[in-house]
């Protein structure tokens, strides 16, 4: 009895297995699908281009050809963007639901991208602010005043954060968000012009020299998500076998909520407000690996960019030969995943 | 150990209280008049021309002369009356919506309602170039076809407040995208001009936008007085209600479908005024210190705010600029809302 006691507790239980072969099958197939993703955003969009023409253009690029300059100036730059916004918001979702043991956690729904969108508007509006790495700082700040109002509201009341209440409040906290952003902009048509361009969630909006300034707050967002998988998994258990297991719930919400704000902040100034990548991509992470955050965090790293570089192809196919924001594009596909998960017989907490 | 004598007591307190309650409610009803009244005064008073009392009451009363006439009848008037008559309709709508799926944030304004007006309006105007009497139009169709979807979504033998909510704000959230969409496709200043609306304002308001939500406010009154009694009775939930002889589905459903009707007139009439159907009815509650339904208090609640709303919007600025009666509505409705959401949020019911 003594002996069981005195044993070190595990770091991180193990959550019930899933059948590895499901998970590997699982891993390939994201494999393939992200890189089926990345050929078809670097080959489709009004300009053809053969496979073999982007295999030299990427090999051997000759800036004379029209065909390689469209490739290098415009097809890569947007899928880098769609990547690294897309793994920034995929992961911020996975973190989002595991630390609010809530399904319906989403940067977007949450309102931590609005957060994020309205001290953006004022650095544009007051201080003048044009580069990305000048918008990311705003972003960072309003992406962890959103995320501490939301994380506020959930630890309030005795039944903790609902599913319900964690999203009326997120939406409230945008619609609050996006009053005071609409309150800044009709004063100042500037900043309108570039914040509408900006608020469609657009991934060539500002090119690479804007995107790759931000590529190291994603890196070390990625990082700490990583670290913070364990964690995940013992505040999954609740707070009080959590802690009883030897996890430090402060640190464990702290790492949590730096990374998210470092993932959010990042992805909304790059590609502006997207909703719903964090919603639906640690879901169908969840529904191939079962509970264990280690391997949605990783589902996530993958799916989430596939996710968006999906969205941005489509919207180039659709809407030919003009093109639709991935953003919009995105918001379409995912508000149908939000219903379907609604409609299901009950919302188990997570 | 309680007595008879004590649960005797019980329902003689309860009564009381329940009186004390009506009688509270009662002055808080003329409280609210008197301040309406006040307001409705200064914004015809004052102004670039202003008027004193007495010649207010002459002009009123159809004595005045011709200029005053003009400032006070066709200028001022109009544009009171419809302010008050907005705030009613956003107010009763919010309040209904909040007690129907039984959610103090569950407002038109919160779950995509008012939004799919908006997303209509503005497709309306900068892409099929609409006047203001189609975008109107558009603005209630957008309304209803979004109330409808999320209806029809959420319905799985029975719509449950929760689900309804959620779905909402899905929605929302795609007419939020589909609104950003818009706006970046037109041209700048065809943006600005929907901005603007989308802020939304009482100025320039005609005798057909009030006649509008008039018609539907005098239309809908009788059967919110009808449905409100039934409404109590819902809150002792479904099972009892039914056996009361109340259907709780198709009550909800008509209680929706007149919260809806109010939100889109008056959508249409001035544009989503940013959080007067929110706000209306947790004030009133909180004034009255009760949980119930106090529409009456609500709506007069809303008018308030809209006129204060569109005479500090007017007058109490500093700068040349006239602005939007919105922008005074959404700076202080989204830090109460916040406020709100931080201290009392914890009635949400749901999954």
């Amino acid at each position: 009895m003594t002996r069981a006691l005195e044993r070190p507790a595990p770091a991180a239980p193990a959550p019930a297995s899933v059948h590895p072969r499901r998970v590997v099958i699982g891993f390939i197939m994201a494999l393939v699908l992200l890189g089926l993703s990345i050929a078809a955003s670097l080959l489709v969009g009004t300009r053809e281009i053969s496979p073999v023409t982007l295999w030299s253009a990427l090999v051997n690029p000759h800036r004379a050809l029209t065909d390689h300059t469209v490739i290098l100036d415009l097809r890569v730059p947007r899928t880098v963007v769609g990547l690294l916004a897309g793994l920034a918001l995929g992961l911020a979702g996975a973190l989002m639901q595991g630390v609010t043991r809530n399904p319906l956690a989403d940067p977007g729904l949450l309102g931590v991208n609005a957060g994020a969108s309205l001290f953006v508007v004022a650095g544009i509006a007051w201080f003048g602010v044009t580069s990305s790495l000048g918008y990311v700082w705003f972003a960072f700040a309003g992406a962890a005043v959103a995320a501490t109002i939301v994380y506020l509201i959930g630890s309030l009341g005795h039944e903790g954060a609902t599913p319900v209440k964690l999203a009326l409040a997120g939406t409230a906290l945008t619609a609050a968000f996006t009053s005071l952003i609409t309150i800044v902009l009709l004063a100042d048509s500037e900043a309108f012009d570039r914040y509408r361009f900006w608020a469609a969630g657009s991934l060539v909006a500002r090119g690479l020299d804007a995107a790759l300034p931000l590529a190291p707050f994603i890196l070390v967002g990625t990082v700490l998500a990583i670290v913070a998988a364990r964690m995940l998994n013992a505040l999954a258990l609740g707070d009080d076998l959590a802690r009883g297991l030897g996890q430090n719930l402060v640190t464990a919400r702290i790492v949590c909520a730096v990374a998210i704000v470092l993932l959010c902040g990042s992805a909304t100034a790059m590609a502006g407000p997207i909703v719903f990548v964090g919603l639906a991509v640690p879901h169908v992470a969840r529904w191939i690996t079962g509970p264990d955050y280690r391997l949605i965090i990783v589902f996530s790293a993958f799916f989430g960019p596939t996710l968006l570089v999906t969205a941005d192809v489509l919207g180039r196919i659709v809407a030919q030969p003009g093109e639709i924001e991935a953003g919009l594009v995105v918001a379409f596909l995912g508000a149908p995943v939000l219903i379907a998960l609604v409609r299901r017989v009950k919302l188990a907490g997570l | 150990m309680t007595t008879r004598s004590e649960m005797k007591t019980d329902v003689a307190s309860l009564s009381h209280a329940r009186a004390r309650q009506s009688r509270r409610e009662g002055r808080l009803v003329l409280a609210l008049l008197g301040a309406l009244v006040l307001v409705a005064a200064l914004s015809l008073a004052v102004g670039a021309y202003s008027l004193s009392v007495p010649d207010l009451l002459r002009t009123l009363t159809g004595q005045g002369t011709q200029s005053e006439n003009f400032i006070v009848l066709s200028l001022r008037l109009p544009r009171l009356t419809l302010a008050v008559l907005v705030g009613v309709a956003f107010a009763i709508s919010g309040a209904l919506f909040q007690t129907v799926l039984r959610n103090p944030l569950a407002s038109p304004d919160i779950i995509g309602v008012t939004g799919g007006a908006s997303a209509a309006a503005v497709f309306g105007m900068l892409i099929l170039g609409f006047g203001s009497v189609a975008t109107s139009l558009a603005a209630c169709a957008g309304a209803s076809i979004v109330a409808c979807a999320i209806y029809l979504l959420a319905w799985r033998g029975g719509v449950v407040g929760y689900r309804f909510v959620l779905i909402g704000v899905g929605v929302a959230f795609m007419v939020q995208g589909l609104l950003g969409y818009l706006l970046s496709r037109a041209d700048l200043n065809d943006a600005q001009g929907a901005l603007l609306w989308l802020v939304g304002s009482v100025s320039g308001a005609g005798w057909r936008d009030i006649a509008l939500v008039a018609v539907v406010l005098l239309a809908l009154l009788p059967v919110i007085r009808v449905l409100s009694g039934r409404l109590r009775v819902l809150q002792l939930g479904d099972d009892l209600a039914t056996s009361l002889g109340v259907g709780a589905e198709r009550t909800r459903l008509a209680l929706l479908v007149v919260a809806v009707a109010l939100a889109a007139s008056a959508t249409a009439a001035v544009g989503p005024l940013a959080f007067v159907a929110f706000v209306a009815a947790p004030i009133a509650r909180r004034l009255l210190g009760t949980g119930g339904l106090a529409l009456i208090p609500a709506a007069l609640i809303g008018a308030l705010i809209t006129t204060v709303a569109d005479f500090t919007a007017q007058h109490l600025l500093p700068g040349q600029l006239e602005l939007p009666a919105g922008i005074i509505t959404g700076a202080i409705g989204a830090p109460y809302l916040l406020w709100l959401l931080a201290t009392s949020n914890t009635t949400g019911k749901g999954a």
